[in-house]
């Protein structure tokens, strides 16, 4: 499996996140935010944590516009995944390659520490090597998490079985403890949480990796 | 000429900032305080001639998240 992972002025998660992949088994190429293509043979596309252009104008808004989005969009658009973390997940949406937006969290402050996790649903190559209902426990590290989508598109999401993560606890006001979801074809998956920061013993757990050994595994053998 | 964008958050998206904001009033010990709403105003210094339906494309495309929220447009 081939992961690029895009870097953005104020990217700050985008080597761990390239660890986590290659940790993972996959090769990675970092790929800076004016270049206008990807390298040939990406499968997967992550679009990092961090504070893409200082959070200006709205967080995510300015790297949705960038010209490697346009490559993302195109990547998304023949099918490709791509796993948004963090100001990666912000970025997805604005790009509004998932739907709804995340406003600021509803307590005011920026909260980072580890939450609780409730997987679910399993049937995507990001969460399968998750049971549904599993409780997992990754840490967070934001300001504006708060999740928010119109009532169709929630009941929508849920119809779908597009919520791919809740808040055992809902730490940031988010619309119905949704913490992560699924495009409708399932290959793009936005989340708050950090799962790269979770991915190895030294991080204090390891619950974040099972997602990148299941999606190196589907999709080699995709 | 000139173009004053006004960007709020939708009717109905919770404004927790905007909820702070009439706390804190409160607490000041201004009373009647109902509610309060924030948002952001950009001014765009722009070419003669330019149209309000070109600035309502910036607005949709990046100036406002039409999702959560809502914008208007006061030219000159």
């Amino acid at each position: 499996m081939h992961a690029a992972v895009l870097v953005f002025p104020g990217s700050n998660c985008d080597r761990d996140l390239a660890v986590a992949f290659e940790k993972a088994g996959a090769k990675v190429s970092m790929v800076w935010h004016k270049d206008t293509g990807l390298p040939e043979g990406v499968d997967v596309v992550g679009v990092p944590g961090g504070f893409s252009y200082g959070d200006y104008l709205r967080c995510g808004a300015i790297a949705a516009n960038s010209p490697i989005c346009g490559a993302l969009k195109e990547h998304v658009s023949r099918g490709g995944y791509a796993l948004g973390i963090c100001n990666g997940f912000q970025v997805l949406t604005e790009t509004r390659l998932l739907p709804g937006a995340l406003r600021r969290n509803a307590g005011l402050k920026y909260i980072c520490r580890p939450v609780d996790l409730l997987v679910g649903t399993a049937d995507s190559a990001f969460t399968t090597g998750y049971q549904a209902g599993q409780r997992i426990t990754v840490p967070i590290a934001h300001h504006d998490g708060n999740y928010y989508a119109d009532a169709q598109t929630l009941q929508q999401l849920q119809a779908e079985d597009r919520i791919a993560f809740r808040y055992a606890e809902n730490p940031n006001g988010s619309v119905g403890d949704i913490a992560g979801i699924l495009s409708e074809n399932r290959r793009v998956l936005g989340m708050m949480p950090h799962p790269e920061r979770m991915a190895e013993p030294a991080h204090g757990g390891t619950d974040g990796a099972a997602m990148f050994r299941a999606l190196l595994d589907q999709v080699v053998t995709a | 000429m000139k173009a004053r964008v006004h960007v709020m958050l939708k009717n109905g998206v919770l404004d927790p900032q905007g909820e702070a904001v009439k706390h804190a009033l409160g607490a000041l010990g201004f009373q009647g305080v109902e509610g309060v709403r924030q948002g952001k105003v950009i001014e765009l210094e722009l070419a003669d001639g330019t149209t309000e339906a070109t600035v309502r494309d910036m607005c949709e495309r990046l100036l406002a998240n039409t999702v959560i929220e809502s914008y208007s447009v006061e030219l000159g």
